[in-house]
């Protein structure tokens, strides 16, 4: 990353300023702000349409935010092409629909970014995406085509695939709410294995068991706004605002 | 604590398998299609066995004139005898090994990349495509570093067809793949002019385009300023047909899903890199049949340079036929041009299937 976008490291990893986002006429963010210091683990969840996708899609620009600032471990987030792939470089994402590239082997979508945009030669690219795979446990379909994989299996390399590129931070946008149900648990346990190794991460789920065991703090959007946040234990038992209490009481039963 | 028992598989009932279900299945499922069965039999020997009979059984191999056609059927001495104009058309005979060597250094420089274990096989591809025209010029009209030169106007036959075949698609697919990506790009600059360029191409008809770069197009050029007549032809096909395949292939773009473009710009990948590692491979895949058919009738449009006077394939054996020691041959002629034509047309088409079962990853959504 050139000098000049990189700032101090004491710095927040996550900035946003007064975030919003139109789509049309539609307000979906409204005045976001948010500070995420380096290994925190945040959980986002909130009624769907609440903006809290398009919110984590804002901080690797996959989508455009109108107003507001999103700083990213010190490199801001404007129209400067240069600025958004230094943030994309280190910033993994893993989608509810596990997004694997059909036409590569699991070990080819592993070392892809590696070798394309890290530059990394083809051999070390390779011990790289076979070690990541083995912390998801499933070095032994790394000659696989995704198609072959269950959805489990295939969330599991996605992750892997992010790994690779050994990001700062890793944006979860739903990735159990597309899996049979007797999958959520091994995708699930991949991730409470990286946050225990301290990776900052943003997780929207509604897997309200993981943001209990893993979450420093979890916050609650509805209508494009941040209603409430809270450290998990708080957020759950004792929740202060009734939209919350409402949200709440219609998940958990 | 109860233990479910799974039923065992049982084979399917016999009459619907083998010979006899597949017979029942396809040919004789109903009364109706049985009439339609053999209906479709009674043509088949109305029409085969007198053609078997004209073209093999009766027919005439050798001799050097038409007064060795003697038992009928089809004279193919007439073929024979012409062979070398339908092969090479007016290129001078004792250079024909110069056509030869290039058709062969075609197979053999592209041999290994049909090899699965060939290693840098991108690598050798690009360079094959970057040296092997430059060669292929060379020794094909030559005027420099040894070989004499031999005009466009005399190349003619197959040969003259394979020439503006095989430029057309390496021309016409680069081109296409350019203009469709350009047609769905979000500068709006680069998009009026894609679509612009494929609408006028695919709105005008490939007779007009050539006679258009043959005839008109003299008339706009400053005078005494002029270029060959073949290569007009070329860049008229390679700009025609690049349209059709724009079309084709942004079809193939369309149906690739947003998931891709997000996973790959979410890595870091750039434009390029996500349209050539992540999109294209995909979206090539999947319209491998509407590329091959345009490549197809690409390949048979070729017979439409007739119009602009040069020789391909199809006019050297419309030219032979009217040589008044072989009048009365048109019939031997065109089932022999509509012979080399279908060999290479069945070819694409086989070899297009072959590649997507190769390329299939087992991942039909």
């Amino acid at each position: 990353m050139p000098e000049a976008i990189k700032q101090t490291s004491a710095e927040p990893m996550i900035l946003m300023e007064g975030v919003h986002k139109w789509y049309g006429q539609f307000h979906v963010l409204k005045d976001i702000n948010l500070n995420v210091q380096q290994g925190e683990r945040i959980v986002l969840c909130g009624p769907s349409g609440s903006g809290k996708s398009t919110a984590i899609r804002c901080l690797n620009r996959l989508e455009e935010h109108q107003q507001g600032r999103i700083i990213i471990d010190g490199t801001e987030l404007t129209h400067d092409l240069k600025h958004i792939e230094a943030v994309r470089r280190e910033v993994g994402m893993v989608f509810q629909h596990f997004n694997l590239f059909p036409h590569l082997t699991v070990l080819q979508n592993c070392t892809l970014a590696p070798m394309w945009v890290r530059k990394m030669p083809k051999r070390e690219a390779e011990e790289v995406a076979m070690h990541y795979l083995e912390r998801v446990r499933i070095p032994e379909q790394a000659h696989k085509y995704p198609g072959q994989l269950s959805g489990g299996q295939q969330q599991r390399v996605a992750i892997a695939r992010a790994l690779c590129m050994k990001p700062k931070i890793m944006l979860f946008d739903e990735p159990t709410s597309a899996l049979d149900p007797e999958m959520v648990k091994e995708v699930l346990d991949t991730m409470v294995g990286l946050a225990e190794d301290g990776m900052t991460m943003l997780c929207v789920t509604h897997e309200m068991g993981f943001a209990r065991t893993v979450a420093n703090r979890v916050i609650f959007l509805d209508k494009g706004e941040i209603v409430e946040q809270n450290e998990p234990e708080a957020f759950f038992t004792n929740p202060q605002n009734e939209r919350t209490q409402l949200f709440l009481s219609q998940i958990i039963h | 604590m109860q233990t479910h028992t799974f039923k065992p598989d049982l084979p399917p009932p016999a009459l619907s398998v083998g010979v006899v279900g597949w017979l029942r299945a396809n040919l004789f499922s109903s009364w109706f299609n049985t009439l339609l069965t053999l209906f479709a039999a009674y043509l088949v020997w109305l029409i085969v066995p007198p053609l078997i009979q004209w073209a093999l059984i009766d027919a005439d191999w050798t001799g050097t004139t038409r007064a060795d056609c003697t038992s009928g059927g089809a004279c193919w001495v007439f073929v024979q005898q012409r062979f070398g104009q339908f092969m090479y058309g007016f290129y001078p005979t004792e250079l024909r090994w110069r056509v030869d060597l290039t058709l062969w250094l075609a197979i053999i420089g592209a041999a290994p990349l049909f090899v699965p274990q060939m290693p840098r096989k991108a690598m050798y591809g690009l360079v094959f495509l970057v040296v092997y025209p430059l060669l292929a010029y060379w020794l094909l009209h030559g005027g420099f570093l040894g070989l004499a030169t031999v005009p466009t106007s005399r190349w003619g036959g197959l040969m003259l067809t394979l020439v503006i075949a095989a430029v057309g698609i390496a021309g016409a697919l680069p081109l296409g793949i350019m203009l469709a990506l350009g047609r769905r790009s979000d500068m709006p600059a680069i998009r009026v002019i894609c679509v612009t360029f494929i609408e006028f191409w695919r709105g005008v008809p490939l007779i007009t385009v050539l006679f258009m770069s043959s005839v008109m197009l003299p008339l706009f050029l400053p005078e005494g300023m002029s270029f060959d007549k073949l290569m007009r032809a070329l860049i008229g096909v390679i700009l025609f047909q690049s349209a059709y395949i724009a079309e084709v292939v942004r079809g193939g773009l369309q149906a690739i899903p947003k998931g891709q473009y997000e996973a790959a710009a979410a890595m870091g990948l750039g434009y390029w890199r996500m349209m050539g590692l992540v999109v294209l491979p995909q979206a090539l895949k999947l319209v491998i049949p509407g590329i091959v058919n345009t490549f197809i009738a690409l390949f048979k449009d070729t017979s439409l340079v007739i119009i602009i006077g040069l020789f391909d394939l199809l006019n050297s054996i419309k030219q032979a036929t009217t040589d008044p020691a072989w009048l009365g041959m048109a019939t031997e002629g065109y089932v022999f041009a509509a012979l080399i034509f279908w060999i290479f047309c069945f070819g694409m088409s086989r070899y297009s299937q072959h590649l997507e079962r190769k390329l299939d990853t087992g991942h039909k959504r």
